[in-house]
């Protein structure tokens, strides 16, 4: 019975697909898509509420259940070249604790924004002197009359200096212990003292700015949850921010589907990037002490993949995490850090490149993308913070 | 296949780890060193062992075996790693065994697997004739002589062979030393005219023997496979081995690695625990990290080979590099944090790290199998 109301689904999709997608996205398409084609993609599927397809229809969402939107995205994967999407700052962080911990007044008037991309979001956490120590944070709010009044600021805010408005933790109580001073507040950045400064790092420009605040203004309506109560807030929005950084979230409709039958051979991606540079052709590398620093990564590699499959496998068994999500943390950067050492030495003075000509623009990438992978190891949470986290949680080391 | 354990193998899990605390604790593997043991285990536990069916766990049930795989016998090879119960599954049942039921005649594994598996009958593998580790080097020989063949070589590190029963010999009938073509198996029994077998005491109180032919004339009956190709034989075995030497790692390595973050939780100095001082706990915590992958990639490799996939050997090689590495690495940092009672023979650390040496080294260290590994990647 529900197998022919999801099939009646699918015939529903499929010719409103058919009816909506620009021509010009489709699979197949000879015709070049102009950018109001995109735009027009865009608004008929974000018009439907497909760009978040799973939350209710009263606040702009799709109203579909987990089934229904997977059938719109295999749908959407079969028939246009990719899915629109909107930012990931609403749709998949602030969105959900919204709809868990806002007010029908905030669902009301967020979420539609969020669905519809009208309105950008950025993510105001991390401060000068509250990095690891998140909740040490001493951005001030204080209520004057029907409006909080900000002041302090705000550093690796990704994408600041594109957003419209910020979801933010701000310090409400200076007396009480450093978690239950913390209040989660909604403004707009289109005001008067607020100054946005991008940041330029070792790899060149970045997504990430620095944010302040003086004297900043967010409406009494929209502080999200108990005065105070922000902290529990903050920890969600991690844990979903955590969940689609691994994954966990639909994003893929427009992606390919792998094609199933004749498994590839089992050879190494990073071997394989770093060949080119090494000489000779096919089988065995020349140089033995870089196809052993290969081997030994790509050997953690496989390893690092198996111990992910295990731990899920493990947790769908009702056997709780095997391991620590912290050592997932850890490992993938630290295995993302050495990847990016290998190939520098395997490209030689071919990596040294900075810009201009003389060097590919993938070689230029690449040795921008070694010196942002430095980074992996710090956002996030540090590897230190991870190997903390493990001796006190895991191995119940004393403190 | 899953990485979780089955209910079985959550069984034999459980099972094994009361048995070998209770009965082959790493007291018994000490009494058995210190009394300079000339088996090198208690034969008679052996005979309980088999009455629980361990031995038979790989071995088809139409030769006494129980039909199950590599994946039951990794679990119970983990926890004889915890407790370094020295007892021959990898002389006997992975490798002896393992032969006979790849190579042997119907009438072969009539005669030697009914035995194996009751707990009577032990076997040993004389391969090898060189220090680090290259199995395709053979250069005893057998001359086809009569209705059999005469045979004369040199073979040491051979598992068990002190107390071996039958031993599975591999000399080449034909080509040079390094030829993968050429070598053939042999059944010779240690009491052979010309064989003798030696006990060599090992680092890590096992046994194992250096066994020299001399002209030791064997029947056409004695031949175990085809002629000429023991490769094919050897190879899935070597494999087999690695994957089993991976688990009993991991066992190893679990164990001392428990051992030291309990020692970290009691041991004070300056007034406190050491396991305050963040120096050791980013070790302690790395040290779970690299045993978490190597219990996955362990797992993999042991169902690997038994569902016999493409990539089991490859699979099986990753296994036994980062077992061996980790086992190294959580062995030596085990050993350091103990301090001076961890260089102690009275402190049990040393007797792990001997062993976990041991296993290391044997069939390959994470060096030789990191270098298969990437040849079988591709690279």
């Amino acid at each position: 019975m529900q197998d022919v109301a999801l099939e009646d689904f699918r015939q529903e999709i499929a010719s409103w697909l058919e009816a909506n997608c620009p021509a010009s996205l489709r699979h197949g398409a000879d015709v070049e898509p102009t950018e109001e084609d995109r735009q027009a993609w865009l608004e008929a599927y974000a018009g439907r509420g497909f760009t978040t397809p799973t939350w209710p229809s009263e606040y702009g969402g799709g109203g579909l259940d987990k089934h229904q939107a997977r059938v719109l995205q295999e749908e959407t994967a079969r028939v246009a070249s990719y899915a629109p999407v909107v930012s990931f700052f609403g749709t998949s962080m602030l969105g959900p604790v919204l709809l868990e911990f806002g007010n029908e007044e905030q669902k009301q008037e967020h979420l539609p924004k969020i669905t519809s991309g009208e309105i950008n979001w950025c993510q105001g956490y991390s401060e000068p002197g509250a990095g690891s120590d998140l909740a040490s944070l001493q951005t001030r709010a204080v209520l004057e009359g029907n409006h909080y009044v900000i002041n302090g600021s705000k550093i690796w805010t990704t994408g600041a200096n594109r957003a419209d408005w910020m979801f933010c933790l701000v310090r409400t109580d200076t007396d009480a212990p450093k978690h239950d001073g913390i209040s989660f507040v909604l403004f707009d950045l289109h005001q008067p003292g607020v100054t946005i400064s991008p940041i330029q790092l070792i790899s060149g420009a970045s997504e990430f700015c620095q944010v302040f605040f003086e004297d900043v203004k967010a409406e009494k309506a929209n502080l999200v949850g108990p005065l105070n109560g922000g902290w529990t807030i903050a920890k969600r929005l991690l844990q979903h921010e955590r969940a689609m950084l691994s994954g966990g979230t639909g994003l893929g409709a427009g992606r390919r589907k792998k094609a199933k039958g004749a498994a590839p051979a089992p050879k190494g991606m990073l071997a394989e990037a770093a060949r080119p540079y090494l000489g000779g052709g096919e089988g065995r590398l020349d140089d033995a002490a870089m196809r052993d620093r290969i081997a030994q990564w790509e050997l953690d590699s496989l390893c690092f993949g198996l111990t992910l499959r295990r731990s899920g496998e493990q947790a769908k068994a009702g056997q709780g995490p095997g391991a620590a999500s912290s050592m997932f943390k850890l490992y993938a950067s630290e295995m993302n850090k050495r990847r990016a050492e290998i190939l520098m030495s395997a490209r030689g003075s071919a990596a040294l490149g900075w810009s201009g000509e003389g060097f590919t623009p993938s070689e230029l990438m690449e040795t921008r993308g070694w010196l942002r992978s430095k980074g992996n190891s710090i956002e996030g949470g540090t590897s230190e913070v991870q190997l903390n986290v493990i001796a006190k949680r895991v191995l119940g080391l004393p403190d | 296949m899953s990485l979780v354990l089955t209910e079985e193998q959550e069984l034999i899990k459980q099972t094994a780890a009361e048995f070998v605390q209770e009965k082959s604790p790493v007291t018994e593997l000490r009494a058995l060193r210190d009394a300079e043991d000339p088996v090198g285990f208690s034969r008679g536990l052996w005979k309980e062992m088999s009455e629980l069916g361990w031995p038979g766990i790989p071995i088809a049930e139409e030769h006494g075996g129980s039909g199950l795989g590599m994946a039951e016998l990794g679990v119970l090879l983990e926890e004889c790693g915890r407790t370094l119960a020295p007892y021959p599954f990898l002389s006997t049942v992975v490798l002896g065994a393992g032969a006979i039921e790849r190579a042997g005649t119907e009438a072969q594994k009539q005669t030697l697997l009914p035995g194996v598996c009751k707990g009577e009958t032990l076997l040993a593998l004389a391969l090898e004739e060189t220090g680090r580790f290259a199995p395709g080097h053979v250069e005893t020989r057998a001359t086809a002589e009569g209705s059999g063949y005469r045979i004369s070589g040199e073979k040491r590190f051979v598992l068990d062979g002190q107390v071996a029963d039958q031993l599975v010999v591999v000399a080449r009938t034909s080509g040079e030393a390094k030829d993968r073509d050429g070598l053939t198996l042999f059944l010779v029994g240690p009491g052979a005219k010309g064989c003798d077998v030696r006990r060599t005491s090992m680092v890590d109180s096992r046994g194992a023997a250096r066994v020299v032919l001399s002209d030791v004339q064997v029947s056409n009956d004695a031949v175990l496979g085809e002629v000429g190709r023991g490769a094919d034989v050897i190879e899935p075995l070597l494999d087999r081995a690695a994957a089993a030497l991976a688990a009993e790692l991991v066992g190893i390595a679990s164990e001392v690695f428990e051992r030291t973050v309990q020692y970290l939780k009691t041991r004070e100095q300056f007034g406190v625990r050491i396991g305050t001082f963040q120096a050791l706990k980013h070790r302690a915590a790395h040290m779970f990290c690299e045993l978490e992958l190597a219990q996955a990639v362990t797992l993999d490799a042991l169902r690997a080979l038994d569902e016999g996939r493409a990539d089991a050997s490859r699979i099986a090689s990753a296994a036994k590099a980062r077992a061996s590495d980790t086992a190294s690495l959580v062995t030596c940092e085990g050993l350091q944090m103990h301090g001076g009672i961890g260089m102690t023979d009275e402190e049990e650390i040393g007797l792990f790290l001997k062993r976990a040496k041991a296993a290391e080294l044997a069939f390959g260290d994470s060096a030789y199998h990191r270098d298969r590994f990437a040849t079988l990647t591709g690279f």
